[in-house]
C-alpha cells in the first residue's frame, strides 16, 4: 500500500554522504545531456534518479562509476569519500556497478565469470572458490552455473550480473535500470534483492523509467528530466507536489446519496454515478472526521476509497511540459485503496 | 602487494580469460590457419613448377621453392593470426564486461596486455603448426645451430608482438568486428607484397623500394638467413627496428585509444 510505506530515511545517523556531485555536466557535440545537476546519497540509503528514456540517467551514472569523464564546468564529485577526479582508482574500489547492458561475459560459464571477479578482486583461491558457491547459491544460479552465460535469459543474466558487482562486497552499488526487460516475476525478484543489500547497509544508486520502482525501493528520489532536476524529495514529498488526495464515497440508494451530499457540504457531487469526492490527505483523522460526520446523520455509503496521488501524477506533471509524448503511458491509473 | 605484482597478477588474470576463450571457440584459431596452409600448399604443388623454375632457373627442382616459400609463410601466419587479434579485440569492446572491468579497481592496461600476450602465444603456436606443415612437405633447414634456432624463435616472437600492438589499437578503432577485419587486412596483404612468394628483385623496379622497406621483407630475409644461412645483411636490424618501432607506436596508440571515453 502506498500509503502507510515508510520513507524515512533507513540510515539517519549516517553523517557521511556516499555520493554528492555538484553541477555535473556533460554533452556531445552541441547536444546537452546533463545540464548541472547536483546530487546527494547519504549513506546506507537508496537513492532513485527517475526519468524518461534519454533523459541522462545513465550518462549520469557512467560518470560517477568513473566510466567517462565529466564534462566540462562540472564541479566536484566525490564517491566513497574519494575525489573521482583525482583518485578514480579509489572510487572504482568502492563501488559496483551493474549496467543496464549486461556485463558479462558471454563465452564463458557463469561461474567461471564468478571466478574471474574474484581473482580480479585479488581473492585468495580458496576464498574465491566460497564467494562464487555462495552468490551462485544466493542468487539461485547453481543449475546453471557451469552453461555458457551467453545462454542465459535476460533475468538470469540480471542476477549473475549482480553477484558478479557484489563479489568485492562493494559498499556503494550503481544499478542502471536494473529490472528494465524483466518479466513481473523477475521484476520481484530483482526488487527482493535490492532490499537485501540495502539491509545490509549498502548504498544503493539506482536509475529507473518505473515510478512504481522508485516508489518501491527508494528513501529519495529525484526526478530527472531533460538532463535537470526537475524534482526531489521522499516519495511522499514528491507526491505533495500534485494534489488530488480524495476520498470518494459511492451510494446505491438516491435518498442517502442526496442526505449525505448535504451533510457533507464541501464534496464535488457526480449526480449521475451517485458519487461524492471529498478533498482529503487519507490521513486516520480525516477519515474519521468523516466517518462521523456520515454516522451522525446515519448514513452508510455502499463503497469507500481513498485516493492518494501517486508518483505518476508527479511524473507527468514534471515531464509532459517538457517533452510532450515521450512519456511512457503505462499506469496512468491512481493507486485505489479500498478501505 | 606493489603495483608492479598487481599488474602482473589482473594481466594473468586477462590473458587466462583470453586463453579460455580461445579454447572454447576454436574456430577462429583453425580458419586463420588455413589460409597460410593453403598459400603453402597451393605454391608448392600448383604453381611449384613455375615458381621452382623462376626461382632456380630451369632445372631447380620443387624443394629450392619449398625453402624458399616457407619462411615467408611463417611470418604470414604472423599476419593472419592478428587479424583475429583485431577482430576478438573489437569484439570483446563492445561486451558490456569491458565497461564493467572499466569501472574496477584493477590495472588499466591489463585488459590489452591480456589480449597481446593470448596473441603472440596463438601466434606462435600457428607458427609450430604450419612450420610442422612446411616439414612434412619437405622443408629441412641446413645449417642453422642451436643459437640461430634461438634467434629465429626471438624474432617471430618480437615480430608477433609488433603486429598484435598495431591489430590491438586496429580492433579499438572499429566500430565492429566485420570493421576490424577489413582494417587489419593490410597485414595478410603486405606478406603477398613482400619477399615471401617471390625475389624483390624479380619486381618491377618502381615497385622494388616498397617491398624491399615494408616490414615483412625484412623479417622474411632475415628468418631465411638464420634458418637457411642466406645473406642477411642490413635486414637484421631492419627487421629489429621495424619491430621495435612497431611494438612503441602500436603500444601507445591502443592505450590511447583504451585510455578515451567508450563509445
Amino acid at each position: 500500500m502506498t500509503v502507510t510505506r515508510a520513507s524515512a530515511p533507513r540510515a539517519a545517523h549516517a553523517a557521511t554522504q556516499a555520493i554528492t556531485a555538484t553541477g555535473l555536466r556533460k554533452s556531445y557535440g552541441d547536444k546537452t545531456v546533463l545540464d548541472g545537476i547536483d546530487l546527494t546519497v547519504p549513506a546506507g540509503t537508496v537513492f532513485a534518479l527517475l526519468g524518461p528514456n534519454g533523459a541522462g540517467k545513465t550518462t549520469a551514472v557512467k560518470i560517477l562509476s568513473t566510466l567517462i569523464s565529466p564534462g566540462a564546468g562540472s564541479g566536484e564529485i566525490r564517491v566513497g569519500g574519494h575525489d573521482l577526479a583525482a583518485d578514480p582508482q579509489k572510487v572504482r574500489a568502492a563501488i559496483g556497478v551493474t549496467g543496464q547492458f549486461s556485463a558479462v561475459d558471454g563465452l564463458i560459464t557463469g561461474e567461471e565469470n564468478m571466478l574471474l571477479m574474484a581473482d580480479l578482486h585479488h581473492l585468495p583461491k580458496r576464498e574465491g572458490r566460497r564467494v562464487t558457491a555462495e552468490l551462485l547459491e544466493r542468487f539461485d544460479l547453481v543449475d546453471a552455473a557451469k552453461k555458457p552465460a551467453a545462454g542465459y535469459s535476460g533475468g538470469m543474466k540480471r542476477r549473475l550480473d549482480i553477484a558478479m558487482t557484489l563479489v568485492g562486497g562493494p559498499r556503494i552499488i550503481f544499478l542502471d535500470e536494473p529490472t528494465t526487460g524483466l518479466d513481473p516475476r523477475s521484476r520481484h525478484t530483482m526488487w527482493g534483492i535490492i532490499r537485501e543489500l540495502v539491509a545490509d547497509g549498502v548504498t544503493v544508486f539506482l536509475t529507473t523509467q518505473y515510478l512504481e520502482e522508485a516508489d518501491e525501493l527508494a528513501d529519495r528520489i529525484a526526478v530527472l528530466n531533460d538532463g535537470k532536476i526537475a524534482a526531489e524529495g521522499s516519495a511522499e514529498e514528491l507526491k505533495r507536489i500534485v494534489p488530488g488526495g480524495h476520498v470518494k464515497l459511492r451510494f446505491t440508494a438516491p435518498d442517502a446519496y442526496r442526505s449525505a451530499a448535504s451533510a457533507l457540504h464541501e464534496a464535488a457531487r457526480d449526480d449521475d454515478a451517485l458519487a461524492l469526492r471529498i478533498p482529503s490527505d487519507g490521513s486516520q483523522r480525516e477519515l474519521r472526521s468523516i466517518l462521523d460526520r456520515l454516522d451522525s446523520t446515519g448514513i452508510e455509503a455502499d463503497e469507500l476509497t481513498v485516493h492518494t496521488p501517486d508518483l505518476d501524477h508527479v511524473f507527468f506533471a514534471l515531464t509532459t511540459s517538457a517533452a510532450p509524448g515521450s512519456v511512457p503511458a503505462q499506469h496512468n491509473q491512481p493507486k485505489e485503496n479500498a478501505r | 602487494m606493489s603495483s608492479l605484482t598487481l599488474a602482473a597478477r589482473d594481466t594473468t588474470t586477462m590473458l587466462r580469460r583470453n586463453l579460455l576463450h580461445a579454447r572454447r571457440y576454436p574456430s577462429l584459431t583453425l580458419n586463420l590457419l588455413l589460409t597460410p596452409v593453403m598459400l603453402l600448399l597451393l605454391f608448392v604443388y600448383i604453381f611449384g613448377d613455375v615458381m621452382s623454375a623462376g626461382i632456380g632457373g630451369a632445372g631447380a627442382d620443387r624443394s629450392a621453392y619449398i625453402a624458399y616459400i616457407v619462411p615467408g609463410l611463417l611470418l604470414l601466419t604472423i599476419g593472419s593470426t592478428v587479424v583475429g587479434t583485431a577482430v576478438s579485440v573489437s569484439n570483446d569492446m563492445s561486451e558490456g564486461i569491458i565497461a564493467r572491468f572499466r569501472t574496477m579497481s584493477i590495472h588499466r592496461g591489463s585488459v590489452l596486455v591480456g589480449h597481446v600476450v593470448g596473441s603472440v602465444l596463438q601466434s606462435v603456436l600457428s607458427v609450430v603448426v604450419v612450420g610442422a606443415v612446411g616439414v612434412a612437405i619437405g622443408f629441412r633447414s641446413t645449417d642453422a645451430t642451436v643459437l640461430e634456432w634461438l634467434a629465429a624463435f626471438g624474432l617471430l616472437v618480437l615480430f608477433s608482438a609488433a603486429l598484435t600492438w598495431v591489430a590491438v589499437g586496429m580492433g579499438l578503432i572499429s566500430p565492429n568486428a566485420e570493421a576490424a577485419g577489413n582494417n587489419a587486412l593490410p597485414m595478410v596483404l603486405l606478406p603477398m607484397l613482400s619477399s615471401a612468394f617471390i625475389p624483390v628483385e624479380t619486381m618491377p623496379g618502381w615497385f622494388r623500394p616498397i617491398a624491399e622497406y615494408q616490414p615483412f621483407t625484412p623479417a622474411i630475409e632475415t628468418l631465411r638467413g638464420l634458418l637457411l644461412g642466406t645473406e642477411i645483411g642490413h635486414n637484421g636490424w631492419l627487421a629489429v627496428g621495424w619491430s621495435l618501432g612497431l611494438v612503441v607506436l602500436g603500444y601507445f596508440w591502443a592505450t590511447a585509444k583504451f585510455a578515451q571515453d567508450p563509445r
